[in-house]
Formats: C-alpha cells, sequence, structure tokens
C-alpha cells in the first residue's frame, strides 16, 4: 500500500533539501524560487518563478522539484511557471543568506554591493565585474585579504 | 488586419530583437576583451535569449496557429524578422559593441517602463521580468561607454566613431508602424516617439560625462520592423538556423 499524501507543509520540508543546482548550499525553498505548494484534483502543483529569464539552472530545478515529489510516492505532480512578480533576492530565505555568507557568497544587500568580505570580514571592497559564474552573481574583491568572492546580486 | 495581428507584430519585434542582439553578443563568447567581460557579455546575451522566449512564446499563443518560441526563432526566414536593425549590426571592435548596447538598453528600459503599464497583462508580466535585468544591463553598458569615451586618446576616437556608425540606427526605434499606432491607442504599448525624449536624456551621459558629441542628424534607417533587412541578417540566421533546417526537430 502507498504511504498517504503528504501535506503541503512536508512538502515544503521536502523541497527543501532540493539544492540549487548551481549554489548547492542553499535550497530551492530558500531562493524563493518555489512559490506556492497546493492539491489540486488529485495531483501536487507547484508554482515556480525563475530568478532571471534565461537561466540554465530553471529547467534543471523542475527536473529536480518533480524527481523529489515523484520519489516521495506523488504520482501526478504539476509544475506551473510564474513570472508576474518578477523574482527578487528579497525572497531568499534567513537561513539560505546565512549558508551563502558560509559558503563564501555575499548575500544580496539593498545598497547594492556587498556588506562585508564573506571571507575575512573587512569592508574594504572592490568591483570587479558586474556579471559572474551565474546569472545571480557579480564578482567583487576584498582589499583587505585580496581574495576574490561571489556577490549575490540584488535584484 | 485580424484583430490580434497588431500585437502579433509587435511581439515580433520585441523577441526578434532580443533574439537577434543575443545572438551577436554571444558570438563574444570566448572572444572577450578580458575574462570578466568575456562573462558579462555572456551573461548579458543569456538575459536577451531568455527574453526572447518569454516575447516569442507570446506571439505564438497571440498567432495561434500552434507555433511556439523555436519555430518563430528557427523556422523563418529573413523577411519574416521584425527585429530593430539596430540588433543585426556587426559587432565590429569591443567598445562598438558596448555602443550598441547601451543605446538600445537606454531605449529598452524606457519600453519596458511602458510596457509595465499594458492594458495586457501577458504584456505587462513579461516587461516587468525583462525590465529588472535590462536596467542591470543598462548601469554596465552606460558606465562602460563612459569610461572609455573618458578614457584614452584612442578608446575616445574609437567611441566617437562607434556613436557615427550607429547613430543612424537609433531612429527606428522611435518611428511607429501602423501595428504600433493601434497598440498605443488601445493602451496596449507605449507610442515609441514619446520614449525619444527619456532616451536623448540618457544618452547624453555620452556628452556631459564621456566628451563625446552627439551627431548632429536626425537621419534614421528604417525597414526592420516591416521586415527590410540589410544584409547581415541572413548571415546570422545562416548561422543560428542551420541545426534546425538540417535536422528538423531536432532537441539538445
Amino acid at each position: 500500500m502507498n504511504p498517504p499524501d503528504p501535506s503541503v507543509s512536508e512538502i515544503w520540508d521536502l523541497l527543501d533539501q532540493v539544492p540549487d543546482p548551481e549554489i548547492p548550499v542553499i535550497s530551492v525553498v530558500d531562493l524563493g524560487i518555489v512559490r506556492a505548494i497546493r492539491w489540486r484534483d488529485g495531483a501536487c502543483e507547484v508554482t515556480v518563478t525563475p530568478t532571471y529569464s534565461g537561466c540554465p539552472a530553471t529547467s534543471v530545478i523542475e527536473t529536480e522539484i518533480e524527481r523529489t515529489l515523484r520519489n516521495r510516492g506523488i504520482g501526478k505532480v504539476y509544475l506551473k511557471r510564474q513570472i508576474s512578480p518578477p523574482w527578487t533576492t528579497e525572497w531568499l530565505s534567513e537561513k539560505g543568506r546565512r549558508n551563502l555568507e558560509r559558503y563564501g557568497i555575499a548575500p544580496p544587500q539593498n545598497a547594492g554591493g556587498p556588506k562585508q568580505c564573506p571571507h575575512c570580514g573587512a569592508v574594504k571592497l572592490e568591483l570587479v565585474s558586474q556579471f559572474g559564474s551565474t546569472p545571480c552573481k557579480a564578482q567583487w574583491r576584498c582589499r583587505d585579504c585580496l581574495e576574490p568572492f561571489d556577490y549575490f546580486k540584488c535584484i | 488586419m485580424g484583430r490580434e495581428e497588431p500585437l502579433f507584430q509587435f511581439l515580433l519585434q520585441l523577441g526578434d530583437t532580443t533574439l537577434i542582439l543575443g545572438h551577436r553578443v554571444s558570438e563574444w563568447c570566448g572572444h572577450g576583451p578580458v575574462l570578466e567581460e568575456d562573462i558579462a557579455l555572456a551573461n548579458t546575451a543569456l538575459d536577451l535569449i531568455g527574453q526572447t522566449r518569454l516575447w516569442l512564446d507570446l506571439a505564438g499563443e497571440v498567432e495561434g496557429k500552434g507555433r511556439d518560441a523555436d519555430a518563430l526563432a528557427y523556422l523563418r526566414d529573413a523577411f519574416e524578422f521584425r527585429n530593430l536593425l539596430i540588433a543585426e549590426r556587426p559587432n565590429g571592435n569591443f567598445g562598438q559593441t558596448i555602443m550598441r548596447q547601451f543605446l538600445y538598453d537606454a531605449w529598452s528600459v524606457l519600453m519596458l517602463e511602458g510596457l509595465q503599464a499594458s492594458t495586457d497583462s501577458r504584456v505587462s508580466d513579461i516587461a516587468g521580468k525583462a525590465g529588472k535585468e535590462v536596467a542591470y544591463h543598462l548601469e554596465r553598458s552606460a558606465d562602460l561607454c563612459v569610461r572609455l569615451a573618458d578614457g584614452t586618446e584612442e578608446s575616445h576616437a574609437r567611441m566617437q566613431t562607434a556613436l557615427n556608425l550607429l547613430w543612424p540606427y537609433t531612429g527606428e526605434m522611435f518611428t511607429s508602424n501602423g501595428s504600433e499606432e493601434e497598440l498605443a491607442r488601445n493602451g496596449t504599448a507605449p507610442d515609441p516617439a514619446e520614449l525619444r525624449d527619456g532616451w536623448l536624456e540618457s544618452a547624453s551621459r555620452l556628452e556631459t560625462e564621456g566628451g563625446l558629441t552627439l551627431p548632429d542628424s536626425g537621419f534614421a534607417h528604417l525597414g526592420g520592423k516591416s521586415g527590410r533587412h540589410s544584409e547581415h541578417l541572413g548571415y546570422i540566421l545562416a548561422e543560428m538556423q542551420w541545426l534546425q533546417r538540417a535536422y528538423p526537430g531536432a532537441e539538445w
């Protein structure tokens, strides 16, 4: 006999275990791209808002979400892509922000630049490039420890 | 002309412009002057191609003939493309590429702002998403243009040459065709002519901060919006569409 269908809050917990494929220290829930989860006509409907419209990770993330839910025994999964309201870094969870910084990626700040070096905590920083290894990051350098680091762009 | 035809044509203008410009910018991948700029150009191209998918998927939906973004991007010929001519201009040197990006970004930000007030929520949703990305692009292209224009004698001269070359391709951004007049009337899209003042204000940074001279000419090359393109588009499409033409339906 199949286990009973998980509740919506259990599914949130489940998806909080799905890592972002390019920044594996945060989950897709931390990233704020899972906007809604609900049961509809026996199907689990998950609403996903992409970070950047051209982000190649979006389809990988959707596949991972679907795989996770199927492994939990949910037979009908419906993924809904929603672009409005547009994704914003304000949707990053507090846990996600802490994990980013511990991983060496400075979390987004409303001021538009990183608050401190994620390696040594110094505040003398300089912008290297407005773009980085993924669409959501920029490259900065610490002028104290001289280490380069990624900054999660604030949008 | 069907009721949806003006919107379809307009969505092609937006989506074809981001597609062709995105393809042009992607030509820099692996050829950037420094690693950081190479990455920045590739990221910019990626955003533009992402926006293309949104615009062209909606265009296909509005057309109602079962064509999706891929079918529209890969299976139309040059005369069916509606992109602005500035998008298909060759890259030239790095400065020229950045100048083209700035002239486009400064317009695109205003167009997307106007579209966020569209009476069609499908259009305003996409504009809200794309507008954030383009505002970021503009920050970079404007800064780089000013820095290069205000840099060495050589970089200044190259930026002035680039501006003179591209200037006649900017007028098309503010020239309405029949579709746009109708969409402006029913509140779907802003009147392109109304974007000119704001754009000129952005462009004036090239003069005030970069020391360049804005060309004193109102001449505009037109034709992109009605499918009359320069020779360059054919070459772009030949490269971009080759795989789908040779192996129809091929998937990555």
